[in-house]
């Protein structure tokens, strides 16, 4: 269990954008709305550069969220040791608002298969998961935040609903959570469960943060509809939806828009954080 | 019916395989095409990662032949490492065992340049030492020290027109590759990596360097390759540069 003295300053409640390197100068020219950037760990790995330089003058305008993708949180094995000293070593130098990674798996041994990997919710996985959360914080003496996967499939075996296991996650490690509304609406069509129903059976006091982004339709060999966490679009009218019914639980909380791929011209992504600003002013009204 | 994660992994990777038993859609019907999207969605992020990693090797081939090259790469080699950035270092070994490309000898050394120019894009920085330092070093001095090449700086050897190969194919006009050998310089002078010909002697003078030579040695390898080899084109590169962090003297 994490001692509460450890928890770093927090991030704003205010719209934030994944960092893009295309973006760079007009972050520093045209802000807009946005008070924070989300960077991935894994990209700021390297020993130097232009990635190190551009993070350096980044946070010198804007807070910074370090998210992983890499640390197999999920993992049925223990957590990478260099991977994890690698991590606390950005963290360290970097010191940014926020740390957060996936409840996923993506290593297999010594292979990394850059996917988040779903795992079952037993209580056999939830002691490997709480044991891997208190490694991190232990590690880093920070808090961080778990964020909710996209789910295309469920496993027979599970026997914890993935709201029950992130709670239960939250009371054994004082870790936070990263509520992405977008894999909520995304594994709740998918798995036949209602998104909003999923927020209300949600640890919502433990939210430090709320992602949206896009998803791309599709469907299964039976016809039923699958949606696929792309991040290659503008957030969907029914995930901003989501937005302000996870807002009105959870209240005023740092909003990231996530466009990895087909990343577009910066006054798209600006508009996309423009209505997340508008979200969060519509609480605050 | 529990899924373990090694039979989760090896039927993402194997395309012949069915999905493992033990998932379902959430209503209890079979997810054949949903453990799809996963399949899909790993063999996508590791063939994009390739396609980064040798944008040159990609267009010398043809964007068909690279994907089909990657995705069989791929299942084959999947990353040892969360770190993308430097996926691929199997690709020079793969590339030899590749029958249908194994007639086009100078990839390999395209794959290990384009290794080479990522490796030194996200190297640590480092300040070069002063011009000064080295001119008023002694010369009998300056054949028994060693020097250090900032962390950047490495030379890709080839018996191939290696330079000219990378120019040929991201320089709009560049002339087209002679039947000459050329080792490839990177340095970093900023934040964008240069390659830069090097003759079979400079290439043996660098190799030398880099491996902890002293200047001395270096000079003797390189007269090897050619009896009248000339330090000062490539000392003068190596400094206009920024190439060379410091030296080492005997005194040191």
């Amino acid at each position: 269990m994490l001692d509460a003295t450890l928890t770093p300053p927090r991030l704003p409640a205010a719209p934030g954008v994944g960092y893009k390197a295309q973006h760079f100068n007009a972050l520093r020219d045209d802000p807009g709305p946005v008070k924070w950037l989300e960077v991935h760990a894994e990209n700021y790995m390297g020993d130097g550069g232009r990635p190190h330089a551009q993070l350096r003058a980044l946070r010198e305008g804007f807070d910074i969220s370090v998210h992983g993708v890499g640390l197999s949180i999920g993992g049925a094995g223990p957590l990478d040791p260099d991977h994890l000293n690698r991590l606390k070593h950005l963290v360290d130098w970097l010191e940014p608002q926020s740390f957060s990674e996936h409840l996923a798996w993506s290593t297999h041994g010594a292979e990394f298969l850059d996917d988040l990997l779903p795992l079952p919710y037993t209580t056999d996985t939830l002691t490997c998961v709480a044991d891997h959360i208190d490694e991190v914080q232990s590690t880093l003496g920070r808090r961080m935040l778990l964020e909710n996967p996209s789910s295309y499939l469920a496993f027979d075996e599970s026997t914890w609903s993935e709201t029950d296991f992130l709670a239960e996650l939250v009371r054994r490690t004082g870790c936070g959570l990263l509520l992405d509304v977008n894999n909520v609406f995304i594994s709740a069509t998918n798995l036949g469960y209602t998104p909003e129903g999923y927020i209300d059976a949600y640890p919502t006091d433990a939210v430090g943060e709320i992602h949206v982004g896009g998803h791309d339709e599709d469907t299964d060999e039976t016809g039923a509809p699958l949606l696929i966490d792309s991040h290659g679009r503008a957030t969907a009218e029914p995930v901003w939806t989501l937005l302000h019914h996870a807002l009105s639980a959870v209240g005023p909380a740092p909003v990231l828009v996530e466009w990895d791929n087909d990343v577009p011209d910066w006054p798209d992504l600006r508009a996309e954080a423009e209505r997340a600003g508008a979200a969060l002013a519509l609480l605050a009204g | 019916m529990s899924v373990s994660q090694p039979a989760f992994r090896a039927a993402l990777l194997d395309p012949a395989m069915p999905a493992p038993n033990g998932l379902s859609d959430g209503r209890g019907a079979p997810a054949q095409n949903r453990f799809d999207v996963y399949r899909n969605n790993v063999t996508v992020a590791l063939v994009d990662a390739l396609r980064t990693a040798f944008p040159i090797l990609r267009r010398l081939v043809g964007d068909n032949t690279f994907d089909q090259l990657a995705l069989i790469h791929a299942r084959a080699h999947p990353p040892r490492s969360p770190l993308m950035m430097h996926y691929g270092q199997d690709m020079p070994t793969f590339l030899e065992g590749f029958e249908p490309l194994a007639h086009i000898g100078y990839l390999r050394d395209v794959a290990r340049l384009e290794l080479g120019l990522r490796r030194a894009y996200h190297a640590a920085d480092a300040a070069p030492m002063d011009p000064q330092v080295l001119a008023a070093c002694p010369p009998e001095t300056l054949t028994a020290s060693t020097l250090h090449l900032c962390p950047p700086v490495m030379c890709i050897p080839s018996a191939w027109p290696l330079f000219d190969i990378w120019r040929f194919n991201t320089e709009p006009g560049a002339p087209k590759p002679q039947a000459v050998a050329q080792s490839v310089l990177i340095t970093r002078p900023a934040f964008d990596p240069l390659p830069h010909a090097l003759t079979l002697a400079q290439g043996a003078w660098m190799a030398a360097i880099a491996q902890g030579g002293t200047v001395g040695a270096a000079q003797d390898a390189a007269t090897t390759q050619d009896p009248d080899f000339d330090l000062t084109p490539l000392l003068t590169l190596l400094l206009w540069q920024g190439a060379i962090a410091g030296l080492t003297t005997p005194k040191d």
